[in-house]
């Protein structure tokens, strides 16, 4: 049972913060004139600034902190992100926004172990957590020791985190080709070179990469992707996606919640900027790992140097981009599917929190593009029968969104089989899927007319 | 051998004569009149798709003496005679009252009319509100002129137009200008106009809709056409905001095209495929209880802006009393004046 009584010292994560929030947030302006340099939350240490944002200067460090945090949590809890029998995996690059994505979750992790020894019932287990670290060597020129030293790094932050214990998994990218076929690597470097467009290439090695995350998230029996995607980068993604023209499929990818994979993807540090991060990395002397690579020329580079250009000229200006695309109509799957189960116990389930989810309003799309997963609008979704006497890699390149087809896909049709041939089988299979489903979907409505059950003879 | 390589690879990719320019939107490399050909047959395809007109129909053309509403004059006059489109077109023209800037580029709105055999009706701030631009400068300063000059000037091209009786209004937007307002819209948050900024026709329901024939025509290509067709236009800057073209905004959106042309159309696509929320906050539209233009609050901006000049207070109505706006226009001023938005001039405002 959750502690609600104010006089339960348990340190179940409910009380902790309760003496701060009786101060009042919102300072008055003459407050914040008069003494600036003192905290507008405690009123009792200084402020300490730098870590931009619309709050930078009004905090001292513990109540930056506090607030930080309870953006994660609220983020967290509102969108029933992680419940008690979920078994997490948190996505760590060794970058400052992973770092703390791994810090939170391991803090919230350990409330949970405190509250569960301190109830007798023991009704609300501890959710688990895993790390994983997905080696990208093999497709990005990175020089051996570095790499060995990025991954010495991040097993020690790992075990630093416990207890309680967390399992870490580190990951070559080419995992996403089946274990037994070992020329996975070539494979992979094959389709990235026959990518021309720069920008292109960086796209498609996002796509791969959350391929590869599903994939170990998937092996090794998690329910949940938690990424570090904070709101610096969403605004960077907003605006790029709408210059790369994904204007449709946009608000599928800046929710706190993208449950169009096989394990649902949860962004909780979608309202923290990346300078308040950073600060908190600095403040509580957090190592982070930066990995030396070649900068080059692409949209999405172009796209983030504007917005941290725009982010110093207005300190709102990424919040602004971000809550203008948050009033996107969002898609059926921005959510946590509701825990149908009766195996699950009662405790979790009305654990289940939804402040915010407008479910009446958002879209339904069956048809996603197999090389990116984004949803398709009408006139991207292709008949089949207009392709029915092209080959294989026609036909998928036909199936794919405008945005790859343009910036991915090779136009000339012998490269393109040649890059259809090189795909690992989860994407090849994902057409495969959307070509078997309308089929049944056909078969469906015709079903009665039938008078054979089986496929051939029909 | 050499030689022969080298005019090989300067070849017009649509009839194989000399080449003598890359399409900015295509890059494809083509000669002078399949140049002109694709430009006007783009333009074309675009009004014919979007249903713009209807035979018989009276257009007014916003003239401005500058490069887009000069090429635009000129092509649909072309158009209008090749593809029998049957329209009856008119200049229309903003007299802003600027000395040293409208009265040129009036004049060059003047010579088109004659080149062009196109009727020409120039309405005035002076007739219309009792106050020119050079007046209105004169009491507020040079800070800030552009709300009232965006202002006045889209209710003068409607007035302008219900003058002329006209069916329709026609406007230079490029492709450029719309991928920018695009952005700026997100950047600033206005769902409202982020909803509507990229329909081809606006104002369906008011008297007299407006419309873009240029929507998917790049900036570039329409200054090639006018330089190549050594078409007559103005090309200065306004003398009260003359920064006022170099903007954040801008500046990307160059930077961008210079990486991937396509992605001026892919902008305006996203722009096109956003599906924006029924329950998001629409302004609600009314009309000005003083004059009957279409305004969402009591009074339309013109009057409050009118009322405050009249009234000696010609800082009504401008931005926001909050201080903090005020400390960040500041701030902007301090960096040199530069801002997200590029043409302060009404332009954004469709």
């Amino acid at each position: 049972m959750a502690c609600n009584g104010s006089g339960c010292q348990s340190g179940c994560y409910k009380d902790e913060e309760e003496p701060k929030r009786e101060n009042p947030a919102v300072p008055t302006k003459t407050d914040s004139a008069s003494n600036g340099n003192i905290c507008v939350k405690c009123k009792l240490n200084d402020s300490v600034s730098g870590y931009g944002g619309i709050d930078d200067g009004r905090f001292c460090a513990d109540c930056f902190r506090s607030n930080l945090f309870g953006k994660f949590r609220y983020a967290v809890t509102s969108n029933a992100m992680i419940s008690p029998t979920d078994k997490v995996l948190v996505a760590f690059s060794g970058g400052p926004s992973s770092r703390i994505a791994l810090q939170y979750v391991h803090d919230l992790q350990e409330r949970a172990q405190k509250n569960f020894d301190a109830c007798r019932d023991r009704s609300l287990p501890v959710f688990g957590v895993g790390v994983v670290f997905i080696d990208e060597s093999a497709v990005v020129p990175i020089p051996s020791g570095e790499m060995d030293e990025a991954v010495g790094f991040v097993s020690s932050v790992v075990s630093c985190l416990a207890p309680p214990k967390k399992e870490l998994h580190v990951v070559p990218i080419e995992t996403i080709y089946s274990s037994n076929s070992s020329d996975g690597k070539d494979r992979l470097l094959k389709i990235l070179n026959a990518v021309s467009d720069p920008t292109g290439r960086e796209d498609l090695l996002v796509n791969i990469r959350m391929l590869a995350l599903q994939k170990v998230a998937s092996e090794f029996g998690y329910n949940r992707l938690v990424l570090g995607s904070c709101i610096s980068r969403i605004a960077s993604h907003v605006i790029s996606a709408t210059v790369k023209g994904q204007g449709y499929s946009l608000p599928a990818d800046i929710q706190y919640v993208d449950a169009r994979w096989e394990i649902p993807v949860v962004l909780p540090l979608r309202d923290c900027f990346a300078q308040e991060i950073n600060m908190l990395c600095r403040l509580d002397g957090l190592k982070t790992l930066k990995l030396s690579t070649s900068p080059s020329s692409t949209i999405n580079g172009l796209v983030s140097s504007f917005v941290q250009l725009l982010q110093e000229e207005n300190p709102s200006r990424e919040s602004t981009i971000v809550r203008t695309a948050g009033k996107l109509i969002p898609f059926q799957f921005n959510k946590i599917p509701e825990i149908t189960d009766g195996h699950v116990p009662l405790a979790t389930r009305r654990r289940q929190k939804r402040y915010n989810l407008k479910s009446n309003e958002s879209v339904s799309s069956e048809s996603f593009c197999p090389l990116c997963n984004s949803p398709l609008d009408k006139s991207e979704i292709v008949n089949r029968s207009n392709h029915d006497n092209g080959s294989t890699g026609e036909f998928f390149y036909a199936a794919c969104c405008s945005s790859c087809q343009y910036q991915i896909l090779p136009r000339d049709s012998t490269t393109m089989e040649q890059f259809y041939t090189d795909l690992p089988q989860s994407i090849v299979s994902r057409s495969e899927e959307a070509n078997n489903c309308n089929l049944s979907l056909l078969r469906e409505q015709i079903q009665d007319c039938l008078l054979s059950d089986d496929e051939e003879e029909t | 051998m050499e030689q022969e390589r080298e005019r090989n690879g300067r070849l017009c990719c649509l009839c194989s004569g000399r080449a003598a320019l890359r399409r900015p939107k295509t890059l494809q490399q083509l000669c002078r009149e399949c140049f002109f050909r694709v430009f006007e047959d783009e333009i074309h395809q675009v009004i014919v798709s979007n249903g713009l007109f209807t035979r018989g129909e009276r257009v007014a053309i916003g003239a401005s003496g500058g490069k887009d509403s000069t090429v635009l004059a000129y092509v649909l006059a072309k158009l209008n005679q090749t593809h029998d489109y049957g329209l009856h077109l008119f200049l229309l023209s903003v007299d802003e009252g600027i000395t040293g800037y409208r009265d040129d580029s009036l004049e060059t709105v003047h010579r088109n009319q004659i080149q062009y055999g196109l009727p020409l009706k120039v309405v005035s701030y002076k007739d219309l509100y009792g106050w020119t631009m050079d007046e209105i400068v004169a009491t507020i300063g040079k800070k800030n002129n552009c709300t009232f000059c965006g202002v006045f000037r889209r209710q003068a091209l409607d007035r302008g137009a219900a003058l002329l009786k006209v069916d329709k209004l026609v406007t230079g937007h490029n492709a450029d200008d719309i991928a920018e307002t695009v952005l700026l819209n997100i950047l600033r948050g206005d769902i409202a106009r982020l909803s509507r900024c990229t329909s081809i026709t606006t104002g369906e329901d008011g008297p007299i809709p407006r419309c873009k024939p240029f929507k998917y025509t790049y900036e570039k290509e329409i200054v090639m056409y006018a330089y190549f067709k050594r078409l007559d236009y103005f090309s200065t800057e306004c003398i009260y905001s003359p920064n006022a073209y170099r903007g954040f905004a801008r500046e990307f959106i160059k930077d961008l095209e210079r990486l991937r042309p396509r992605a001026v159309l892919d902008i305006i696509r996203s722009g096109e495929n956003f599906r924006i929320s029924t329950t998001a906050k629409m302004p609600e539209q009314g009309t000005c209880e003083r004059c009957g233009y279409i305004s969402s609050q009591k009074w339309c901006k013109a009057c409050v802006l009118l009322d405050g000049l009249n009234r000696g207070l010609p800082k009504l109505g401008i931005g926001r009393s909050h201080g903090v706006i005020g400390a960040s226009r500041d701030r902007n001023e301090r960096n040199g004046g530069k801002t997200i938005e590029s043409k302060q001039c009404g332009t954004l405002d469709f």
